[in-house]
């Protein structure tokens, strides 16, 4: 029990990191493809979606590419004695970027619905283009975004193949919800699996409920 | 001295101004589609003209052969839209707030006094009528001392004896503020009532 308990702190902290770093980044991505106007904005869109389709593994391959020791990117953390595959840093990443698309789509649709006007007036009132985004286009589509972060922190939490391929299944430290259902199950400990099966499905439900709850309230759909 | 000496082209509509215009209330006056919210559109730098100046005294808001084009919020200009739009997840003070500017000789309470709404600031926007959102939005306009002010059907809204009672103010802002105002209307009566000088839009050209 004591187990189970880690394990699901374990990744309800570390999905709450990820969605937390994947914030700002994926309310700038909403804004711009809800905003902008520039060549090449359908296919940013597509990029970003992307690992909503493709299969984990797949993704969490191309990161293992990426952040492995002498990847590009891995590469440059090891210069500054950063290890990030194989370690909670790396659940963290996997999981922020499987989250990305939700908080996008679901925040770029609360972006679209603010009705432009409010942040017309707002910039005639002297408000730069930060202080419009901040004061006015933000807190309307709040609903949207809230829902957003929410959806992708469920994703967070169920992350498994990419989680899988740059992190492993390290006990308490890599091993998140879904990846010690898998390890439980391989290795004939079905009492565990059965209950993490049921933690994961709680957490599920109480999120999905939860973003439903947040649109519905704001008359908003998704 | 106000200048709109601009082209605007919007799809086949082609807006075209070129007039000069003094203190006080300047009305807008034509049919819908005349192009009358697409001058106040470009006067706040919410759309952009293809050429010509616009300027305020001797201050240029745009200028195409100069390339000059201010960011609506670097232009100093007020504007009132025609539903208003005030901020619906804000209370009245702080639509009224929004746009203060540091240091600027109009005081909150002053404004506050002469748009007599001193009683709406707590209340919620939902809970506002459609004059006193409109007297809200005025105000919001004035914080942000304002070189010239734009109002589009401000009265389109509000029925005949609120009407009445909100065109006082518009002359406050005129005779007490001395901001010069444009201001869009398709209501003769109205018009001669509020106006200085009339400008009859047709079809993007000024008759």
């Amino acid at each position: 029990m004591l187990e189970i308990a880690r394990i699901t702190l374990l990744t309800v902290a570390m999905a709450t990191a990820a969605t937390i770093i994947t914030l700002p980044v994926g309310l700038f991505l909403a804004w711009v493809l809800a905003r902008g106007r520039f060549p090449g904005r359908s296919l940013l869109e597509t990029f970003v979606t992307l690992p909503l389709v493709m299969p984990p593994v797949a993704t969490g391959l191309l990161l293992l590419m990426l952040l492995a020791p002498r990847g590009p990117l891995g590469g440059l953390f090891e210069r500054f004695g950063i290890e990030i595959v194989f370690t909670w840093k790396a659940v963290v990443i996997a999981m922020a970027v499987m989250g990305l698309p939700l908080l996008v789509r679901t925040a770029r649709a609360g972006f679209e619905q603010v009705d432009r006007r409010y942040e017309s007036v707002a910039a005639t009132l002297g408000a730069r283009p930060l202080r419009v985004f901040l004061t006015v286009t933000l807190p309307l589509a709040l609903p949207a975004v809230a829902a957003g972060a929410v959806l992708s922190f469920a994703r967070a939490v169920g992350e498994f193949g990419a989680t899988m391929m740059i992190a492993g299944s390290i006990p308490g430290s890599t091993r998140t919800l879904a990846v010690a259902i898998y390890s439980f199950a391989e290795t004939g400990r079905d009492t565990q699996a059965a209950q993490l099966v049921a933690v994961s499905a709680g957490l599920a439900f109480a999120a999905l409920w939860l973003a439903n709850w947040i649109t519905g309230r704001a008359g908003l759909r998704t | 001295m106000i200048t709109l000496a601009f082209r605007l082209r919007q799809g086949n509509f082609e807006l075209r101004l070129d007039e000069q215009l003094a203190s006080g209330i300047t009305a807008l006056f034509g049919p819908s589609g005349s192009g009358k919210t697409t001058t106040l559109d470009a006067i706040a730098g919410l759309r952009n003209p293809s050429g010509g100046v616009i300027s305020i005294h001797d201050r240029v808001l745009f200028d195409a052969q100069r390339r000059i084009n201010l960011a609506p919020h670097e232009r100093h200009v007020g504007y009132v839209p025609q539903d208003v739009a005030l901020f619906p997840h804000m209370n009245a003070r702080r639509n009224v707030l929004y746009g203060r500017r540091a240091g600027q000789k109009l005081s909150v309470d002053a404004v506050v006094k002469m748009l007599e709404v001193e009683g709406l600031l707590d209340r919620r926007v939902a809970d506002l009528s459609g004059g006193e959102r409109q007297r809200v939005a005025l105000a919001r306009a004035l914080m942000s001392a304002p070189e010239l002010l734009l109002l589009d059907e401000p009265l389109a809204a509000v029925d005949v004896e609120r009407r009445r009672r909100i065109l006082p103010y518009l002359l406050r802002v005129r005779d007490e503020l001395k901001i010069p105002v444009v201001y869009v209307s398709h209501d003769r009566a109205e018009v001669d009532q509020l106006a200085d000088r009339v400008i009859v839009l047709q079809d993007g050209r000024a008759r």
